[in-house]
């Protein structure tokens, strides 16, 4: 096949113009200048070829050689996924810096890790050259396999990674499908389909851009638990469901996305850092070795994929990792795993959007932002979801996407925040007010929501607690009460209320501080299990039984409020051990009875 | 940082007489062959005074260069355009601590010529996010407010967000000159002033002189009178050394970026010549991709010994946090410092409002083995009561302290003294115990049941006889 190369005609920022690609198509890989930097093709005029370049531009000269590669942006998938850290282009990072590489520059050492491009170079770049995996077939020769189906697998640390007929592929007889060990570049079988035969590899690659088929989407069911009392019991988002987190700088985005990527029941987390800080990234790898998963039993980083694009990398491929994140989240499901994306933040993906627009000299829209900026975020939270995924034996997979979005000056009107908010399921929004005043995680209970309370009830009635949605309704209301009636308080003392109403100020205080809050680096109180936050809620309520009953006993209410007692329920989310439960049962036995007698 | 040697540096020049277009900070050139996007430009006037430039857009028969000293003097026809085939490279030395540089590097007191040790690329590359060392160490400031709420860790990027005339200069020239690891030898600073006024950059001159640490300091000047483009290239200046000293020669520098305000709006000057579609109030889309570019430099490697942190100041137009320049270097840096001016008015000093602020990496810096054990929770049950304390005071403006209860009233008073006691310490400096004194002094005025956030353990190991008695329970229920 000959090249045709095109040549740059002009250059600005991450934007190159070239001329001479005449065959080039839209989505397509090209390199650029003489060190042959990553770029792609987006927009074709006659003549003239747009590209975003997704490397620093300086040093590109105008004729210098824009070569097509013939395919677009991809990812390798496969094992070694699992644990690694990469860049948005999926250059594994860490291996980089395990071979000395602590200084990315452009066009240098990382473009020679960079896995674009065909061959058996690609895949061993980015999924590790020199590891072997243990391949068992569930398949045999003779067997007919199609897109999907699942071969057989490798284990990689204590997860067992499928290995699956890629979906692009022609239904067709194995040739020959051996156990044996192989290497990320080597066939593993043969496929004889109508068209010829088909060598069949442990990685497979799949356009960025494209979300990988399934075979029938599936409407929501459980909960994604999180260990984050707030959600869990008030705002859950369900597994294959979306959610998306607003806040200003410092209310707790990146803590709440760190805490769901060590605490959440998923499978297996893909977490991208788009955007986002250096030291954030190297904060959450510090903490893996330490954390075991309970469901496997191995570390926790074993089930854990990293993506780091930090905020001073190229702005295009920022835009690209997100769609790395994405692709190898739905690999996973398509395996049968309930996987969660994680990505802090869409803002700064949706400004490299606005970026490259800006640069293309696009009609802006709001605040200038693409008129596209909709649809691409649509296109991002659509792959979430549950489904039976393609192929067999039947699996059901799923990906729940929790999104960070940063307002500017924390205004949530503003067009990121807006968009998404129309997508997602479960909006839990960060409020500066109570990061300032420490109240963490910041979850606004006036704002939040979750549309998925009604799908979920079936799941916490039958598996928790029958009462799970009077309970969480109490929780919500004490809290709106309490907030029209601190509206009230501002204006005329607390001194004008009637008791009545002090207790609820009084139980409504004591949810906020013994329950809703959560100390994400407490060792102990950084996640708990849905018994231990359902009774501590029961527990909180049963405050508002014991003070409710010393209404119209006005002797004895004012002391009932100071009770030591209560001061024990502010102090219980310090408390751990295997009889927990039991403790705040027998706890809650004494709140609801708080006349001065009953209280030891 | 990207090597080149100096022989081949200048071999490629070419030259071009006449421009096409001058507008404000930009000349329009016809495109020469072969001429590189960020190449570096000397341009020559009528007047023969040399001006410097670099290649920012390539279209099919223009150039577009951005001239660092502007436009001015300039003429069409007899403009000289030299393009020198690289990059701007700075050389970087150890002998410049201890020297007064211009805003890109070049010597400007009476000492000697500085042999630089090598060459590097001013924009840096990017620290792989695989290599870094989370920052883990606690430095002591002597600012109790920092050092118990917001404590700044080495190789932290932490700004000091300011209003117009608080006293900022004088808390940066307070940290640089004081802080110090545990055991370790102090910080050399390198202090980049972007755009302040002769007085500001003297200011910081006395305050390390007085120190005693001239020898430890170098300082890029580009101030309010010099060109407002060259103002881009004086923070990556500063950086490239910073950068020299912490990862190649180990050392733990501190990066003072003064004033960040003043930057952005060079970016934006910029960008409005070159006819952008503005962002928010004017300033161009990426202005938090390029100011990421510069705090993100700050750092730890793991296997190397040194450390980069980066303390910029900040003046919030109108004492506005939400506004642009604050608000974007908020979502880049780790935490923030905030002052007040109705602290400052109210003679608190130094006047730093604890509410927003902030030090995200903190949590790793603190603790047992690296602070007190308890660091944690006695800086969480501060916030919480200060933070109700305010309320409070806003309440009482409406319904009057009479209408509080005894606990409201114990509180507000806490938030006064807490303002008065541990956040204007006046300019003393406190070891860390002697601000865990205060603090513990403070929270001993309360009865433990104001105290939730402190386990009850902590606080019956400081108080057991009280404890035991309100409770009546033993401390068992707190493990
Ligand atoms: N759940 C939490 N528990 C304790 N502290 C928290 C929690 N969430 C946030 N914080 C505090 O707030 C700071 C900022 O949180 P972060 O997630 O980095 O904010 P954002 O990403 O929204 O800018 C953290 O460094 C931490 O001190
Ligand atoms: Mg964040």
């Amino acid at each position: 096949m000959t090249i045709v190369e095109g040549r740059i005609t002009a250059a600005s920022g991450p934007v190159v113009r070239a001329a001479g690609l005449e065959s080039a198509t839209v989505g397509e890989v090209v390199r650029v200048g003489p060190e042959g930097l990553l770029g792609e093709v987006i927009r074709l005029e006659p003549g003239e070829a747009t590209i975003q370049v997704y490397e620093e531009t300086a040093g590109l000269r105008v004729g210098d050689p824009v070569a097509p590669s013939g395919s677009p942006l991809h990812a390798w998938l496969g094992p070694g996924l699992l644990g690694a850290t990469f860049d948005g282009l999926q250059r594994p990072l860490d291996r980089l810096a395990a071979d000395g590489t602590w200084l990315l520059l452009p066009g240098r050492a990382a473009a020679a890790f960079e896995p674009q491009g065909a061959g058996l170079a690609g895949p061993r770049l980015a999924l590790g050259p020199d590891r072997r995996w243990s391949f068992e077939p569930e398949r045999s020769a003779g067997d007919e396999v199609g897109p999907g189906d699942r071969l057989g697998s490798v284990a990689e640390g204590p997860i067992r990674h499928g290995i699956l007929v890629p979906p692009d592929v022609a239904r067709g007889r194995l040739l020959e499908l051996p156990p044996g060990d192989h290497g990320i570049g080597e066939p593993i079988g043969h496929l004889e389909t109508a068209t010829g035969i088909v060598p069949l590899h442990l990685a497979q690659r799949w356009p960025v851009r494209v979300p990988r088929p399934v075979h029938r989407r599936l409407p929501v069911e459980r909960p994604l638990l999180t260990g984050q009392r707030v959600i869990d019991m008030l705002f859950p988002v369900a597994k294959g469901g979306a959610t998306v987190i607003p806040g200003g700088f410092g209310t707790g985005k990146t803590v709440l996305e760190q805490a769901l990527a060590r605490w959440s029941d998923a499978d297996i987390v893909v977490y991208v850092g788009c955007g986002e800080r250096g030291n954030e990234m190297a904060e959450l790898l510090a903490s893996f070795p330490d954390l075991i998963d309970p469901r496997t039993g191995g570390p926790l980083l074993a089930r854990t994929v990293l993506i780091a694009n930090t905020s001073n990398m190229p702005v295009a491929a920022r835009e690209a990792s997100v769609l790395f994140g994405a692709t190898i989240a739905e690999y996973f499901r398509d395996q049968g795993y309930q996987v969660a994306l994680l990505a802090d933040s869409t803002s700064r993906w949706a400004e490299a959007l606005r970026e490259i627009s800006g640069r293309l000299e696009e009609l802006p829209g709001e605040e200038g932002f693409p008129a596209y900026l909709g649809s691409r975020l649509a296109g991002f939270y659509e792959r979430a979801g549950r489904a039976v995924v393609l192929g067999a034996p039947e699996r059901i997979g799923s990906i729940t996407t929790v999104g960070a979005v940063s307002p500017p000056g924390g205004d949530f009107s503003e067009p990121v925040t807006q968009a998404s908010l129309r997508l997602a399921g479960a909006f839990w929004a960060l409020d500066a007010e109570l990061a300032h005043a420490r109240h963490f995680p910041a979850i606004s209970w006036t704002q939040s929501y979750s549309l998925y309370v009604d799908q979920l009830a079936p799941w916490y009635e039958e598996t928790l607690d029958p009462d799970w949605r009077e309970r969480r309704a109490e929780a919500i209301d004490l809290l709106v009460r309490e907030r029209q009636l601190l509206d009230v308080v501002a204006l005329v003392g607390a001194d004008a209320l009637p008791d009545e109403d002090r207790v609820v100020l009084e139980v409504a205080r004591l949810l906020r501080e013994a329950f809703l809050q959560q100390h994400a680096f407490d060792p102990v109180d950084a996640a708990r299990p849905p018994e231990e936050q359902l009774a501590l809620l029961r527990t909180v309520l049963a405050a508002r039984t014991g003070l409710s009953a010393e209404l119209g006993r006005e002797a004895t209410l004012g002391q009932a409020m100071e009770a030591p007692v209560l001061d024990e329920l502010r102090r219980a989310r310090s408390w751990s051990g295997a009889d927990l439960v039991a403790r705040l049962d027998a706890l809650a036995g004494r709140l609801v009875d708080l006349r001065p007698e009953a209280v030891p | 940082m990207t090597e080149s040697d100096a022989a081949g540096a200048t071999l490629s020049v070419r030259r071009l007489r006449g421009v096409e277009r001058l507008a404000g900070p930009l000349l329009i050139v016809r495109r020469a062959p072969g001429i590189a996007l960020g190449e570096q430009v000397i341009v020559t006037g009528r007047d023969g005074a040399r001006r410097h430039g670099q290649v920012i857009e390539l279209a099919p028969d223009l150039a577009v260069v951005q001239a660092y000293e502007g436009t001015a003097g300039l003429d069409l026809g007899s403009t000289l355009v030299e393009f020198t085939g690289e990059p701007f490279r700075l050389g970087v030395s150890a002998q410049m601590l201890g020297r007064v540089l211009d805003g890109r590097g070049r010597p400007i007191d009476d000492g000697p010529a500085i042999v630089p040790l090598r060459l590097v690329d001013v924009n840096g590359g990017t620290i792989n996010p695989a290599a870094r060392d989370h920052p883990s160490d606690f430095i002591e400031t002597g600012v109790s407010a920092i050092d118990l709420l917001a404590s700044l860790v080495r190789g932290q990027k932490l700004p000091i967000f300011t209003g117009a005339g608080l006293p900022a200069d004088q808390l940066a020239a307070r940290i640089a000159t004081g802080a110090r690891v545990l055991g370790e030898e102090r910080f050399v600073t390198i202090f980049a002033a972007m755009g302040i006024t002769r007085r500001e950059a003297d200011f910081f001159r006395d305050a390390f002189s007085a120190s005693g640490a001239l020898d430890r300091i170098a300082f890029f000047l580009n101030l309010a009178e010099d060109p407002a483009i060259e103002r881009l290239l004086t923070p990556r200046c500063a950086l490239s050394l910073a950068e020299h000293l912490a990862f190649e020669l180990g050392m733990d520098v501190l990066v003072v970026l003064t004033d960040v305000a003043a930057y952005a709006e060079a970016l934006r000057e910029l960008g409005t010549a070159r006819e952008e579609i503005p962002g928010r109030r004017g300033y161009p889309g990426y202005l938090y991709t390029d100011l990421a570019t510069l705090f993100e430099r700050a750092g730890r490697v793991k296997g190397l010994p040194g450390s980069l942190t980066v303390l910029p100041i900040v003046t919030m137009p109108d004492d506005d946090m939400t506004h642009p320049i604050p608000d974007l270097t908020g979502y880049i840096t780790e935490g923030q410092i905030v002052l007040s001016r109705d602290l400052w008015g109210g003679a608190i000093s130094p006047p730093i409002d604890v509410l927003p602020c902030l030090s995200r990496v903190m949590n790793a810096g603190i603790g047992a083995g690296r602070t007190r054990p308890e660091h944690r929770v006695v800086a969480d049950q501060l916030y919480a009561l200060y933070a109700r304390g305010r309320e409070l005071r806003r309440l009482v403006t409406v319904i009057g302290e009479a209408a509080l209860s005894a606990s409201e009233q114990r509180v507000l008073g806490f938030a006064d003294r807490f303002e008065r006691l541990l956040v204007g310490q006046g300019p003393v400096h406190r070891t860390l115990d002697q601000s865990f004194d205060v603090a513990w002094r403070l929270l001993d005025e309360l009865p433990p049941d104001e105290l939730t956030r402190i386990p009850a353990e902590v606080l019956a190991a400081r108080r057991p006889a009280e404890t035991d008695e309100t409770t009546g329970e033993p401390p068992e229920g707190t493990t």
